[in-house]
């Protein structure tokens, strides 16, 4: 049986994207390159938006990347059941291009943050969070300055009443996030963002102190192969 | 507001016919005795771009004419090194890390700019830096900085440092490097000029170095990168304008803009082309821009080079050659390459959306012949800018108070009853408090192969993920930078010693051997003799370290000029060491890792009280002499912690520098929120705690592994000296203090959010 293969996009500017790579690959499955300028999805089978500062980010943050050639593809793909996850700017970009509703705003303390950051598990009906356990406290990185979340308050309401609200920040909010929100998800559960960073938390060697971010890759891969 | 008025081309030929125009040579800098020298070797008088080269290649900055007597040292006393693949004078040193990897690394200033505009000036800081490490064939990885600000609680303080750091963090950041370490200093010297040293390193394969060279008459001269706009050109304008009294330049801003995004599609354009072997000769575009790219291009390849200056893409379409010449705009580039590669050069630039230009070609004829739209306006021997600019034996003496300074011994300050409330009041003073405001602004994980990061004593990264083509080793390499303008104050040339000691120290806390020195040399005016004397001797003292500890110095940078009036700062040599470590995944963590350990200090402990940390915070004292240097006590330090590192002797360790063995404990302990209980190896509690002896560190042993660390001491004839054990919630100094964890952290973390917000 052939691995799982997971879409990493790489536009100008992104970051995270090596990181991301290897956490598919530490996990079992293929990372396979998607370019910004390709409007070819490669037939994976499923996207991890890495973070970084696409474009920039002079803009808005992901206001140009949701116009990139690759997203015509992957837009209607998502909305279709494809997984995708996105973490900080992946995350952004999917709220720029209306995958998932409220917007990512500039924290509250106005500073950029980096560090670790006590993160509570809220629901595991997605594909990338079906190994954690409801409730379960993670440490992952955080690095961000525009990472307050918010919508306006129906959105809210329906985000919690339908048990969207993916991840929270527990031990201190870092950024402001209304709701101490951290991560969400779309009504049908296949699309992710988080401003938290699993990427980095894979080893007891390198990155964050935990290496708790192999649950959103062991997730995904073990849907992907029981599919 | 008035239209310009575009002053005639000043032709080599109109050169000829006008000796005797007047030029504006000292406002760009230029002493008569230069000017004349110009004059000498073109047998007439320069172009107005010819003196816009000449002007900025033979400053300070570029040709370190004050420095370079004395830089010499570097060379002369270097130590033999077969790790050393790339030494002085190229942009970036090379050091051979093992495996076919090499890494390269270097440091620069930024000062001045930083103090004008903290922001912009911090932020290009970052992105020269690390162009340079590119311009050697490299991918930066990781980047730290070495920051000096004013007293915390000064007014200008609050403006410099947000800015500084925010600068730094938008620039790194969106970069994608990891900030990795560094150091932030607060003293009143200054107030008026704040140092921003930066740090790049990068990874290449060992036998694809690439150096700034222009070989092979044919071959393409191409710019690429940012556009070029009136960035930083400052003195430019005058020679640009019409009349001198022209003031329609004069708001043109003197310090540079950054684009960190198109800093980033730079790195990874740069890294596609080298992987396409496409490039034969590359230069960053930094101080001198086009003017410094061009001729040392020149002066290192055939010797010739045709430039067609109007080919240059502008920002703003009005600039003049002059000003094309000395813009500093950033994010650019200079490439030579084969008529034969150059199709898919360009092709790799349009990939990554770069502009890219071919400007000119490589000649034989010796000679840098620039033209604007036809007409010849340079026409040097590039050498004569870019290698033989003026050479000065500077002037220096003692300063006048040096000895009165140094007779006025911190031994004879009253010394604390309450050693509990001393250890507190020092953890919170500003520059031992924790760093976290700053650091936390740092992306230190992006790229994942962070293994170390502030506040660790070195940064430390893996090399196996970093590069392609690297995942069979397991090397490792750590970096630290260290300088203490306090002790170079009272004797350069022990401080310059001590902050290589230092650096050299903390890379082997982690397991890493110490490999190679980079160095940032701040000081006031070489045109005053005191400071020319501190300069001096620290250089004197750096170079004999370099050779006692078998580290050769790779190249560095000189900072002149940090003086307001004639108040010059603390001579601040700031020092980078390079190490390596075989097995990265013994590296060694800093702090307390665990309970039940066995606490240990290597070193020998001294009444060494001079500029030391208690010092300054307790009796806002200076005066004495610094602790001693003691070389072949560190690198018998070294060899102990290194060796007990890779035989997997040590749970943790950290070393002693500022606030002595107090702080170092406190800081242990705050690592982890693990604590200890010890006793004192000496019969004086304060001077035990509280001074700053050179070659000590503390590490932490599990009992069963104690004796063989005693023995592998004993062989290194390095003091060691169990002091007790780890674990509990406080730090217990048994007959002296006892200090929970919680207050310690509360005490640590408050400092700098309460000035900074």
């Amino acid at each position: 049986m052939s691995a799982a293969r997971v879409g990493v996009v790489t536009f100008p500017g992104t970051l995270d994207d090596q990181d991301a790579a290897r956490a598919v690959r530490y996990a079992g499955g293929e990372a396979v390159p998607l370019w910004h300028a390709d409007p070819d999805l490669k037939g994976v089978d499923a996207v991890f938006l890495p973070g970084g500062f696409s474009y920039g980010d002079y803009l808005r943050c992901g206001a140009i990347s949701r116009f990139a050639p690759l997203m015509e593809e992957l837009i209607p793909a998502a909305k279709a059941g494809l997984p995708v996850l996105g973490t900080c700017n992946g995350f952004q970009i999917l709220c720029e291009a209306h995958l998932l509703p409220g917007a990512l705003m500039r924290n509250a303390g106005l500073h950029y943050v980096c560090r670790d950051q006590g993160i509570r598990v809220e629901s595991t009906a997605t594909p990338w969070t079906s190994d954690f356990a409801e409730g379960q406290e993670l440490v992952l990185p955080i690095k961000h300055g525009e990472g307050r979340y918010v919508a306006d308050e129906a959105t809210l309401s329906a985000l919690e009443a339908s048990g969207r609200v993916v991840f929270r920040y527990s031990g201190g909010n870092p950024n402001g996030s209304l709701n101490d929100i951290a991560g969400i998800c779309n009504e049908a559960g296949n699309i992710v963002g988080l401003m938290p960073h699993p990427e980095h938390a894979l080893e007891d060697l390198t990155g964050a102190p935990s290496t708790d971010g192999r649950g959103f890759f062991t997730s995904i891969l073990k849907k992907l192969v029981n599919a | 507001m008035s239209e310009r008025t575009a002053p005639a081309l000043d032709t080599v030929k109109r050169a000829e016919g006008t000796p005797e125009e007047r030029q504006p040579y000292a406002e760009l800098g230029m002493k008569r005795d230069e000017y004349d020298r110009v004059r000498e070797i073109l047998g007439r008088r320069p172009t107005s771009s010819e003196l816009a080269i000449y002007s900025v290649m033979w400053s300070e900055h570029c040709s370190y004419k004050s420095s370079k007597v004395h830089l010499r040292q570097f060379g002369t006393k270097a130590p033999k090194s077969e790790a050393l693949l790339v030494g002085m004078g190229e942009n970036a040193g090379v050091v051979d890390v093992g495996d076919g990897w090499a890494a390269t690394f270097k440091i620069e200033s930024h000062n001045h700019p930083s103090y004008v505009e903290p922001h912009q000036g911090a932020a290009t800081g970052v992105g020269g830096i690390v162009r340079d490490i590119m311009s050697m064939g490299a991918r930066p990885v990781a980047v730290m900085d070495a920051l000096r600000f004013g007293g915390a609680d000064q007014a200008d303080t609050r403006r410099v440092l947000p800015g500084v750091v925010e600068g730094i963090s938008h620039y790194g950041n969106c970069l994608g490097l990891p900030n990795i370490g560094g150091e932030v200093v607060f003293d009143p010297c200054y107030i008026g000029n704040p140092l921003v040293n930066a740090l790049c390193v990068g990874l290449l394969r060992k036998d694809q170095i690439k150096l700034a060279t222009a070989p092979g008459p044919g071959n393409k001269v191409v710019l690429f990168g940012a556009l070029t706009g009136p960035d930083g050109i400052g003195g430019a304008s005058v020679l640009a304008s019409a009349t001198f009294e022209d003031e329609s330049q004069a708001k043109r801003p003197s310090v540079q803009v950054g684009d960190p995004f198109m800093e980033k599609l730079l790195i990874e354009c740069c890294l596609e082309l080298y992987q396409a072997d496409v490039v034969v000769g590359i230069q960053d575009l930094g101080a001198a821009g086009v003017s410094c790219a061009t001729t040392e291009l020149a002066a290192k390849g055939t010797g010739g080079m045709d430039v067609q200056l109007d080919l240059v893409p502008l920002r703003d379409p009005s600039l003049r050659p002059e000003e094309i010449l000395m813009s500093e705009s950033q994010e650019r580039m200079m490439a030579v390459v084969t008529p034969d590669d150059i199709d898919a050069f360009m092709a790799i630039c349009a990939k990554w959306d770069i502009p890219a230009t071919v400007i000119g070609e490589v000649t034989d004829s010796g000679r840098l012949v620039m033209t604007w739209y036809g007409e010849t306006i340079v026409d040097i021997p590039p050498g004569t800018a870019a290698d033989e600019g003026p050479v000065y034996e500077r002037p220096f003496a003692e300063p006048a108070g040096q000895a009165a300074l140094n007779a006025a011994s911190a031994t004879e300050l009253p010394r604390p009853e309450d050693l509990r409330a001393t250890l507190l009041q020092l953890l919170g003073s500003p520059n031992l408090a924790s760093k976290e405001w700053v650091t936390s602004q740092y992306d230190r994980y992006v790229r994942g192969n962070t293994v170390l990061a502030q506040p660790a004593d070195a940064g430390v990264l893996r090399i196996s993920e970093a590069m392609p083509g690297a995942e069979e080793t397991t090397r490792g390499i750590a970096l630290a930078t260290d300088g203490n303008g306090r002790y170079a104050r009272l004797d350069p040339y022990a401080g310059a010693q001590l902050a290589l000691s230092e650096a050299y120290r903390n890379v082997a806390v982690t397991g890493a051997t110490p490999l190679a020195v980079t160095n940032c040399l701040n000081f006031g005016s070489p045109e005053d003799p005191e400071v020319m004397w501190q300069f001096a001797e620290a250089v004197r003292g750096l170079a004999d370290a370099c050779k006692a500890l078998g580290v050769p110095v790779t190249g560095g940078n000189v900072s002149f000029y940090n003086q307001t009036g004639s108040t010059a700062i603390h001579p601040t040599p700031v020092v980078g060491v390079l190490g390596v470590i075989d097995d990265v995944a013994k590296r060694v963590r800093s702090g307390f890792t665990g309970e039940g350990d066995r606490v240990v200090l290597l070193g020998e402990t001294r009444e060494e009280l001079g500029g030391s940390e208690w010092a300054h915070v307790a009796h806002g004292h200076l005066g004495g002499l610094p602790p001693a240097a003691d070389l072949e006590a560190e690198r018998a330090l070294a060899l102990v912690l290194t060796e007990a590192a890779s035989r997997g002797l040590l749970t943790g360790s950290h070393d002693l520098s500022d606030g002595g063995l107090a702080i170092a404990l406190a800081e242990a302990c705050l690592a982890r929120g693990v604590g200890c209980t010890v006793s004192l190896p000496g019969d004086d509690a304060f001077v035990d705690l509280f001074s700053e002896s050179s070659a000590r560190a503390l590490v932490t042993v599990a009992p069963e592994s104690f004796d063989a660390f005693a023995e592998l001491c004993g062989a290194h004839e390095v003091p060691c000296y169990g002091l007790g054990t780890t674990g509990g919630v406080s730090l217990t100094v048994e007959d002296v203090l006892e200090i929970p964890v919680a207050e310690l952290r509360e005490v640590h973390t408050g400092t700098l959010p309460a000035i900074f917000g």
